[in-house]
């Protein structure tokens, strides 16, 4: 029997603004307990809710950049249901009329990139607020409360069932994970909680019209266990349907330990939320100069800037973001980036693995950006490699991020431009670079140049003096290679580089010590 | 000294013939000696009214006096005041102690009047009759074995009895006018928006709203000039310039068109209230005022319209009353479920909790369509009657309640029958109107009867200055119930 699986995810993602959705306490992570909890947060008698605009704002920009109509009103609701973190007995959402409804997003499936791109549409998203937090441990016995997150604005997107792997529910969830940094709406800290997801999965026979009965995991809180939890569903499934079994609707929990899934409750236990309008929260109007004024609040979006990079050349450009565009979208914001004032008209004819590797944060991509308007278009390839490469490592061995790298985009170009001009060779770049790292002479790759004497030696007369040196201190390599032993040029390259202390231009040795070899092939 | 109005005693402690703390422990040895037996209110605190009459002093003093600078006033448990029980007349807050004030106390606050105490109302605004207090019911110093009307039955009381000049009400299905008319005293309703709801305790959202009871309409103007005012901690709170609500007061009412829906006269009113608003009317006429008979069709679907709205927010408002972070929690429970049960189960009575259990009901998955969706489009229709009228004239007029004041214990076995008690009232309150009740004269055993008076969004001025015409020829508004024990 083959079987399809199907997906939808929910992904709650805590907005990055100064205060709470409903009051002026801080959404700081990690102050002590209750701290952060003002008279609206912890419910006592006779507050009432005041929106925060700057939640607002970021689900607007939220909705623009997956293409989205932005309602206008969009309705608070109340979700009664008792708990203890839980302070008004019921939560603030969105329900008959969110503020975003629609949209799409695109995602790659398969590890070969950019092959293999899959759309999935969106059903909504919506505003409300976060709950706070129960702690069972430490209480002997007893529950304690902490509501410093109660009221955390929140963001609720929910896909249509368009998945039909884990592997693309993973995808789409790092895809909407890398959309909502990139747009700066979410810190999309995932061990804060600031990020987390729910899936429905159903399976059906392959080729069945009618989706199968759907159970759904709650708090998901890492890809990993995203993927693990659908993996360990599915086949559940699977396994009652094949042995005649029905599903049975259900929430469930997904024990990350014994990487199984439990049930939570049954469908007959389903909440009755009893939603209905909060009446001390107005419709939300959002004027039309709003949402222009967070449209151009938009970052290039990393869909656009990935093309841009990888362009041979501007038309080529423009005529891939315009088919683009009339295939997908309805929003100017995605139908033109050309619309929007970048100030950007640069491709860089890149690799599709380097452009996908600087697009993964808009961090990298600017630095990236930065190094090549001081390097120049025509080094893109160079640069690439080093933000890629060199930045890239020492970030990770310091679990650094680019923001706080040690060297800044102009302090590499910097050293590039020495690398362009064959001041430096690539090698002796990357000794600077580790001293620039770690701060030496103000990271600033001339100083270290000239207080080290690094200048690459281009004299070729200077570089025949160690070419002949190293030719007959090493006779037994010389004969070696005359008798076709092409390894014995590549250690008297190495000898020739030692005797420069690594200063001699490689291209250089490489023609002196290959035409004197030659000479002395013949003799 | 009792009587006097709210500029008098002003005038009197501007000119320093009394001092505010003078005049406080007046009304506070009132207080106690009457209290006991009208149970007018929940909280006296003599030490805390006296400091802020020694701070309103100063402020005479220093020349920095307000209008009503040293007044003592009392204020309607459902505001939250800081440093005082702030019980909502309900077991479930009998411990809490508010931290903070509401946006109407600081506003008293910074004028500089004097807290004179907590008055006593229905358990949590939900009742007509002020006896579904956790703290006993309010008499009515008319006639003790009568009920003052409610939820601001204590408010009234107070006002009624003279133990406070004047008092802040809230008013969700006539909550205001209702126990003002049933004591004979003066109660005005605001448009909807107009007094912020942060830090009174909520009942139904869409409906509550501030207001004041006084002696009479001038002094009504008074405390409106203080309540009123944008808070933008309420995002229903209306942003609009100020008002000076005595500014119309004296404008004659010559040419004024006055409503008089027929469904208002029509079954259901007694016959001594009718012959109270009948003799109101005549003397309107005499005042210039030309009578125009109107309608609204909807009048009847007010009430079950507001008995499926009000308890579904209430529903949902008094959820927070979970025993979890401040109120009653039961001494023992077994589980988290059992904590909410009897917490709830003890701390609330039986009519929260009879509306708790309808709001819930209409709420539910299956019945929302039926009853919540419904009521909001009848309550569209209400509201489209008052529309209509208010092109016909400028003031709507009939009885504020049926009856006069009635039994204690008459109707408070009769859900039904109580909640027939805010016929005339609810509509108003549905539409968002401002609405009113004045002292009319008296009906069957010298119980005050009460005229409704509504008038269109935002018409408070001119209501008021309506009433106060009415009150310049009639006297009914001075009377004071006869009290032997002072």
């Amino acid at each position: 029997m083959e079987w399809e699986i199907v997906v939808g995810l929910e992904v709650h993602i805590q907005l990055l603004t100064q205060s709470k959705i409903f009051s002026g306490a801080s959404t700081a992570f990690g102050g002590t307990p209750n701290t952060q909890a003002c008279a609206v947060d912890i419910a006592l008698p006779g507050v009432l809710p005041v929106l925060n605009r700057g939640a607002v704002e970021r689900a607007i920009k939220f909705g623009l950049a997956v293409g989205a109509e932005i309602n206008s009103p969009s309705i608070f609701a109340r979700k009664n249901y008792f708990y203890p973190d839980l302070p008004k007995g019921y939560q603030i959402s969105q329900y008959e009329l969110p503020i975003v409804e629609g949209g799409r997003i695109k995602i790659q499936t398969g590890n070969d990139i950019n092959e293999n791109t899959k759309i999935v549409r969106l059903t909504r998203a919506h505003l409300e607020e976060d709950a706070g937090k129960s702690l069972h441990e430490d209480f002997h016995g007893m529950t304690g409360i902490d509501l410093n997150r109660a009221g955390t604005p929140l963001l609720e997107v929910v896909s249509e069932p368009d998945m039909r792997s884990s592997m693309e529910a993973v995808a789409f969830a790092k895809t909407i994970h890398s959309l909502v940094r990139w747009i700066g709406i979410s810190d999309g800290n995932m061990e804060e909680g600031s990020f987390r997801c729910d899936a429905n999965v159903s399976v059906r026979r392959l080729g069945d019209e009618k989706l199968g009965t759907r159970r759904e995991i709650k708090n998901l809180n890492s890809f990993r266990f995203l993927q693990q939890a659908i993996d360990y569903e599915v086949e559940y499934q699977k396994s009652i349907l094949e042995n005649g079994g029905e599903v049975k609707q259900a929430t469930v929990l997904f024990d990350s330990g014994k990487r199984e899934t439990h049930v939570m409750r049954s469908k007959e236990d389903a909440h009755d939320y009893r939603y209905f309008p909060d009446p001390d929260l107005l419709p939300l109007e959002i004027p039309q100069d709003l949402i222009d004024k967070v449209m151009k609040s938009m970052p290039e979006l990393p869909m656009w800037r990935y093309r841009r990079f990888i362009a041979q050349d501007v038309d080529e450009y423009r005529t891939f973001t315009e088919e683009e565009s009339r295939i997908h979208s309805k929003h100017p914001m995605q139908l033109s980036p050309h619309l929007m004032d970048y100030g950007v008209e640069e491709v860089y004819a890149l690799s599709k693995y380097d452009a996908t590797m600087l697009t993964t944060d808009i961090c990298t991509a600017d630095y990236f950006e930065e190094v090549v308007r001081i390097v120049g278009c025509k080094n893109a390839k160079l640069c690439a490699n080093w933000v890629i490469g060199e930045v890239a490592a020492r970030l990770n061995q310091n679990d650094e991020d680019i923001t706080t790298s040690p060297v800044s985009a102009e302090q590499l170009a910097e050293l590039l431009l020495r690398i362009c001009d064959e001041t430096i060779s690539g090698k002796t770049a990357k000794d600077i670079f580790g001293a620039m790292w770690h701060g030496e002479h103000g990271a600033s790759a001339d100083a270290i140049i000239k207080a080290k004497n690094l200048k690459q030696i281009s004299n070729s007369d200077e570089i025949r003096g160690f070419v002949d040196t190293v030719l007959i201190e090493n006779p037994k390599e010389v004969s070696d290679y005359c008798k076709g032993k092409e390894k014995a040029f590549n250690f008297l390259v190495g000898q020739i580089m030692k005797a420069s202390k690594g200063k001699a231009n490689p291209a250089q040795v490489n023609e002196i010590l290959k035409e004197k070899l030659d000479r002395k092939k013949c003799e | 000294m009792l009587n006097l109005s709210l500029k008098q005693l002003s005038t009197l402690l501007e000119s320093k013939k009394i001092s505010s703390v003078e005049l406080t422990r007046e009304f506070l040895k009132r207080v106690e000696i009457l209290n006991q037996e009208y149970n007018a209110f929940i909280t006296v605190n003599e030490e805390m009214s006296l400091d802020q009459a020694y701070v309103a002093d100063t402020m005479i003093a220093s020349g920095e006096a307000c209008p009503l600078t040293g007044i003592p006033i009392a204020h309607k448990d459902i505001f939250c005041t800081k440093g005082w029980l702030t019980t909502c007349g309900s077991k479930m807050l009998s411990n809490f102690i508010s931290p903070y004030d509401a946006h109407v106390i600081e506003r008293f606050n910074m004028t500089g009047t004097v807290n004179i105490g907590k008055t006593n109302m229905d358990e949590f605004a939900m009742g007509s009759s002020n006896e579904t207090s956790f703290y006993g019911s309010v008499k009515n110093p008319w006639d003790i074995t009568t009920v003052p009307g409610g939820s601001s039955g204590g408010s009234a009381c107070a006002v009624a009895a003279r133990m406070a000049p004047a008092a802040t009400g809230t008013d969700t299905g006539g909550s205001i006018r209702q126990p003002a008319a049933l004591c004979g005293v003066s109660g005005i309703k605001p448009t909807y928006g107009l007094v912020s709801r942060y830090g009174m305790i909520a009942f139904a959202s869409s409906l509550d709203q501030g207001g004041a009871i006084a002696k009479s309409a001038a002094d009504l103007a008074l405390m409106l000039n203080v309540m009123v005012g944008f808070d933008a901690r309420d995002s229903t709170s209306l942003q609009r310039d100020k008002e000076d609500y005595t500014r119309d007061l004296e404008k004659p009412l010559e040419g004024l068109r006055i409503g008089l829906p027929k469904e208002y006269f029509a079954e259901g009113m007694s016959d001594d209230v009718s012959r109270g608003v009948d003799a109101a009317i005549t003397e309107y006429n005499k005042l210039g005022a030309k009578m125009v008979e109107v309608s609204l069709p909807n009048t009847k679907l007010s009430i079950p319209v507001y008995y499926v709205l009000a308890p579904a927010e209430a529903s949902s408002n008094l959820s927070r009353f979970d025993g979890v972070r401040y109120g009653h929690r039961a001494l023992k429970y077994a589980d988290l479920d059992d904590m909410y049960e009897k917490s709830r189960a003890q701390g609330f009575g039986a009519e929260v909790k009879r509306r708790i259990l309808i709001g819930t009901y209409v709420l539910s998955h299956g019945y929302y369509d039926a009853y919540y969706i419904k009521a909001q489009k009848l309550r569209r229709l209400i509201a489209q009657d008052f529309a209509e009228v208010f092109k016909q004239c400028e003031i709507v007029m009939g009885p504020t309640s049926s009856t006069v004041a009635f039994a204690l214990g008459e109707r408070s076995n009769d859900p039904l029958q109580m909640y027939l008690s805010d016929t005339y009232t609810a509509a108003a309150s549905l539409a968002g109107l401002p609405g009113m009740s004045i002292p009319a004269g008296f009906g069957n055993r010298s119980r005050p009867v009460g005229l409704h008076i509504i008038g269109n969004y935002f018409s408070e001025a001119h209501m008021l200055n309506v009433a106060h015409q009415y009150q310049q020829v009639t006297d009914w508004h001075t009377r004071m119930p006869e009290i032997t024990k002072v």
